[in-house]
């Protein structure tokens, strides 16, 4: 818990995740991010007078798929009107869901245990994207400001969590998991730096014990992981200042700066918009046949949890936060699938783990589409002592490049195997050409082990392994 | 396809396509002929706000190749066609009568435009109405009020009096208009022509520019009714691009407008001529006697919901018109007033842009919406709908279509209800159940008052009833007394 001294923080998150469709929500133009401004455009999303929207059947299989995977109830749902006038909004109001959404009460499981609540996820359409020109960029000083309708009518699922989490580092981890969950769900690309993904959070905080819920402030322009932790904490003791000064807090919108490093007021409760909400009268209600929810249901692979205990069971006793690290970080890049062939085809599972963590994840998108086979042969071939790891790294670095067989790779490469006993050969010479080093390191002097791997692996144009040479040190100092 | 020379009905307008498919005369001396009489007729009536002399003479050439060619021609081979400016035209100013839209030329066709042009109907050009669609005399244009062809120094009614004005005097042999709360049968009973609102979503909204959503439908406005029912069956029809439409076949009810009312129930309701002018009244009866004698039961029946209906569509129809109206910021198209911000901007825009009954009507819709008030205003106006419409069910579990006036008055004149809001909205009395429930009607032209001005007769039918609606209304028109002739008309 991040709250300080007495003071428990609640935190709710709402996620907007753009979906990864072909096409917009309510027409055809192409959904696709960094082209040409104003050129994925058409009457229906630019909101030309006497155009009329079509609602995307794929972004409601999406919707469905984020639903089923955050265990929620799918229902008969409704579109509604919200309206507000802004310059990159074409129609000066938002179609998205109202007091009918699709997908209701599910919930997400964090890898702490936390189990935090789905209040709802429902659709709605994006917004164009307005840049302010002159004045450094800030929108009171521009001079002018330019619209990019790409984005506009862009399919998003809202996703609102409950008031369930309580610190900065809970609500990273939620996002994390949320969005691995969203990737697996094949629903989005995950990408928070293209704006997929944008959080908005809702914080209050309360005297630990009480039920009651403090008044809370929603802060806005979340665009990563380390923004979200910032704000965050910065609006925890933002809050708790007050309170403690004998203030109160004033339930705001607040704009997260990230150059400065503060959430600042944007308006207030009493400022709020009345966006008038009504049912969209252009668009009939969305009710999903049981045949459709069924076929969406089975086609889901398993979630990032799932896939996480899959790969920690191969492991079996050899955890701890490092191998937990490691574990999340393949299902993250979705190489798990690597790692579980890789083991089923004999490979030692700590060692393949460790391949795929580090020097596979490297190059993930590479690495997914590596042969399991050949993964799992060069995963043996280092663990039986015929590659030393800095070998098995650079065939790895040659598979991921050009493919192919790792035997043949280490072979063109020359990497022969270096035995137990030519590699203790080079260690007795390596120790009788340095005597009184040799004599430090018996004497305690530890960090001399690097100073003789150094030698062996000169000696051996870097294919002895670094642990079977200090092993042989440790051997022979007895 | 109906040949009006087999039938013996009238149709002036399948008279001029059944013409133009056998040659003689071609659509370009057509089209050419109706050019001249909006050119001669158009300077006192204004119904036009633009006409297309070269696009239309064009499309009409392309017709007699066909023709010569031997390909079809389509079933309004030729027609000349008025189409309502708040329907989308590619390339030409589409206004809606507002400043508003100033310069702007829609990049599309509406899906009604589309299927006009594939029936071979030629438009001519785009006609005035009041802005947005937003009232009952045309006098809230922009441009300046249309004239009755019957009477210039009163209304055509509205929204459509442009396209129904153009009908009765002759410059065109029909017309589109759009009816949200009776723009299209009100209008054509001020005219004297027929105008007909079909079932909700059997007409394609694409490209109608909307007003309110949940109750607009575009339709024909023609001066007999086998042409309303010919112009009908071209422009019902799915369509991908609005969701709100119905899947259905193909209604062909103009080969069906000859079955006649033989056994047909018909209920007289008492709320549709409860307090409209009595000449109006005496042409109701008359035409529910013209109707028995054909062989229909006609029955008095009353359905006392219809009274709720004309405050529950002045909620219903400005909450969604302050949505769909919100769009014209300034940004994208249309009139920009420059100012400081884009808020500013935006304000100054639509102050300077939208007529007082756009604004009026924007007020009373965003105040029905705001928070604390949607349950009493909008959500209220909600429920009544379904009042109606399970009321008008019940009353056609005894009647086949009810009949009642189609106004409450026959042609005011101008200026006379312009300062006084309610008394236009009164206009609409007799016409907004069939738009809250989305039921299709009609009004048919049933002789004159005693002044000479044309009165219409409002039949009703229950969704997707049109083929028992043309049939009643063919019915009428048999019987119906004569019109004197407009005062404005071309020959």
């Amino acid at each position: 818990m991040s709250a300080p001294g007495a003071w428990e923080s609640v935190i709710g998150l709402e996620v907007h995740c753009e979906l990864k469709t072909r096409t917009k929500l309510f027409c055809g133009c192409r959904n696709a991010f960094g082209e040409e401004p104003n050129t994925n455009v058409c009457p229906v999303c630019l909101g030309l007078p006497g155009s009329l929207p079509v609602l995307n059947a794929g972004a409601v299989e999406l919707a469905m798929r984020i639903g089923t995977a955050l265990h929620c109830e799918i229902r008969p749902s409704l579109f509604h009107r919200k309206n507000y006038f802004y310059p990159d909004m074409p129609k000066d109001f938002q179609i998205t869901q109202y007091d009918a959404p699709i997908n209701v009460d599910g919930f997400l499981d964090l890898p702490d245990g936390t189990r935090v609540g789905i209040v709802r996820a429902h659709m709605e359409e994006d917004t164009g994207k307005t840049t302010h020109v002159g004045g450094g960029g800030r929108i009171h000083d521009a001079e002018h400001a330019l619209v990019d309708y790409n984005r506009a009518g862009v399919p998003l699922v809202e996703i609102v969590s409950a008031p369930d989490l309580r610190s900065s580092t809970q609500a990273r981890l939620y996002v994390s998991e949320l969005r691995g969950i969203l990737v697996a769900a094949d629903a989005s690309d995950g990408r928070m730096e293209e704006g997929s993904l944008r959080v908005d959070a809702n914080v209050s905080v309360r005297r630990a014990g009480t039920a009651e819920l403090g008044t809370r402030c929603e802060i806005k322009n979340l665009n990563s992981l380390r923004s979200l932790g910032r704000a965050v904490d910065y609006e925890i003791d933002r809050q708790v200042a007050l309170l403690e000064d004998g203030g109160a807090v004033v339930q705001q919108t607040r704009h997260w700066d990230e150059d400065h490093g503060e959430t600042v007021a944007l308006r207030s409760k009493e400022e709020a918009f009345d966006y008038r909400y009504f049912p969209e009268p252009d668009l009939v209600p969305v009710v999903p046949d049981p045949a459709w929810q069924r076929d969406v249901s089975a086609s889901l692979g398993p979630m990032p949890a799932e896939r996480r205990a899959k790969v920690s069971a191969l492991l079996g006793p050899a955890d701890g936060p490092a191998r937990v690290e490691q574990v999340s970080t393949v299902v993250e890049l979705g190489l798990d699938a690597l790692v579980v062939a890789a083991v089923n085809a004999g490979a030692d599972p700590v060692l393949a783990l460790t391949r795929a963590a580090n020097e596979a994840a490297a190059e993930a998108e590479r690495a997914r589409a590596l042969d399991a086979a050949s993964f799992a042969s060069l995963v043996r071939m280092e663990h039986d002592g015929e590659l030393s790891a800095t070998q098995a790294k650079a065939v790895l670095a040659d598979m991921l490049e050009l493919g192919g067989d790792p035997a043949e790779i280490a072979q063109r490469r020359g990497f022969e195997a270096l035995g137990a006993g030519s590699l203790a050969a080079v260690v007795d010479e390596v120790l009788a050409a340095n005597p009184a080093e040799w004599e430090r390191y018996r004497a305690g002097e530890d960090k001399l082990a690097g100073f003789f791997t150094g030698k062996v692996m000169q000696a051996t144009s870097g294919r002895a392994d670094g642990k079977a040479v200090a092993a042989e040190l440790r051997r022979r100092r007895g | 396809m109906t040949d009006p020379s087999t039938s013996g009905r009238a149709a002036p307008a399948l008279g001029i396509a059944a013409g133009v498919r056998r040659g003689d005369p071609s659509a370009a001396a057509v089209v050419q002929r109706h050019l001249e009489a909006i050119d001669e007729h158009d300077g006192v009536l204004h119904a036009f706000l633009t006409v297309l002399h070269d696009s239309a003479l064009a499309e009409a050439a392309e017709i007699d190749r066909r023709v010569a060619a031997g390909e079809a021609a389509g079933a309004l081979a030729g027609v000349p066609v008025a189409v309502k400016d708040n329907l989308c035209t590619r390339g030409v100013p589409t206004t809606c009568s507002s400043r508003i839209l100033e310069g702007w030329r829609p990049p599309y066709d509406a899906t009604v435009v589309e299927k006009l042009r594939a029936a071979g109907a030629v438009v001519v050009g785009k006609t005035n109405l009041d802005e947005f669609a937003m009232g009952s005399s045309t006098e809230n244009s922009a441009f300046g009020p249309t004239r009755n062809p019957h009477d210039p120094e009163r209304v055509p009614g509205g929204s459509s009096g442009g396209s129904a004005a153009a009908v009765a005097a002759g410059l065109v042999p029909m017309a589109l208009g759009s009816d949200t709360g009776g723009s299209i049968r009100q209008p054509a009973a001020l005219c004297g022509v027929v105008g007909m609102k079909p079932t909700y979503g059997t007409v394609s909204r694409y490209g109608l520019v909307a007003f309110a959503s949940s109750l607009d439908q575009v339709g024909p406005i023609t001066r007999s009714v086998l042409d309303a029912a010919a112009l009908f069956d071209v422009i019902a029809g799915d369509d991908p691009r609005d969701s709100t439409c119905l899947e259905r076949p193909s209604p062909r009810c103009a080969e069906r407008c000859d079955q006649g009312v033989d056994g047909l129930r018909v209920g007289v309701l008492a709320e549709l001529l409860d307090g409209v002018d009595p000449a109006v009244g005496a042409r109701v009866r008359q035409a529910a006697e013209v109707l028995a004698a054909a062989g229909a039961h006609v029955e008095e029946r009353s359905v006392p919901e219809l009274r709720l209906g004309l405050p529950a569509y002045y909620l219903v129809a400005p909450a969604e018109a302050s949505s769909n109206l919100a769009r014209y910021d300034g940004v994208r198209y249309g009139l920009r007033v420059e100012a400081d911000t884009a808020e500013a901007m935006n304000s100054a825009t639509r102050a300077a842009g939208f007529g007082p009954e756009v604004k009026r009507r924007i007020m009373l819709g965003t105040y029905a919406l705001s928070a604390g008030y949607y349950d009493a205003y909008y959500g209220q106006a909600q429920k009544v709908r379904t009042l109606i419409i399970d009321a008008l069910a019940a009353a056609y579990q005894h009647a086949d279509v009810l009949l009642g006036a189609t106004t409450p008055t026959t042609a005011f004149a101008l200026g006379a209800k312009v300062d006084d809001p309610w008394a236009m909205y009164l206009s609409d009395v007799c016409t907004v159940p069939s738009n809250l429930a989305g039921h299709p009607a009609i009004s048919v032209p049933f002789g004159t008052d005693d002044g000479l001005l044309p009165v219409g007769v409002q039949v009703l039918a229950p969704a997707l009833g049109e083929a028992v609606l043309f049939r009643a209304a063919a019915a009428l028109e048999d019987a119906a007394p004569a019109l004197s002739a407009p005062r404005v008309l071309a020959r």
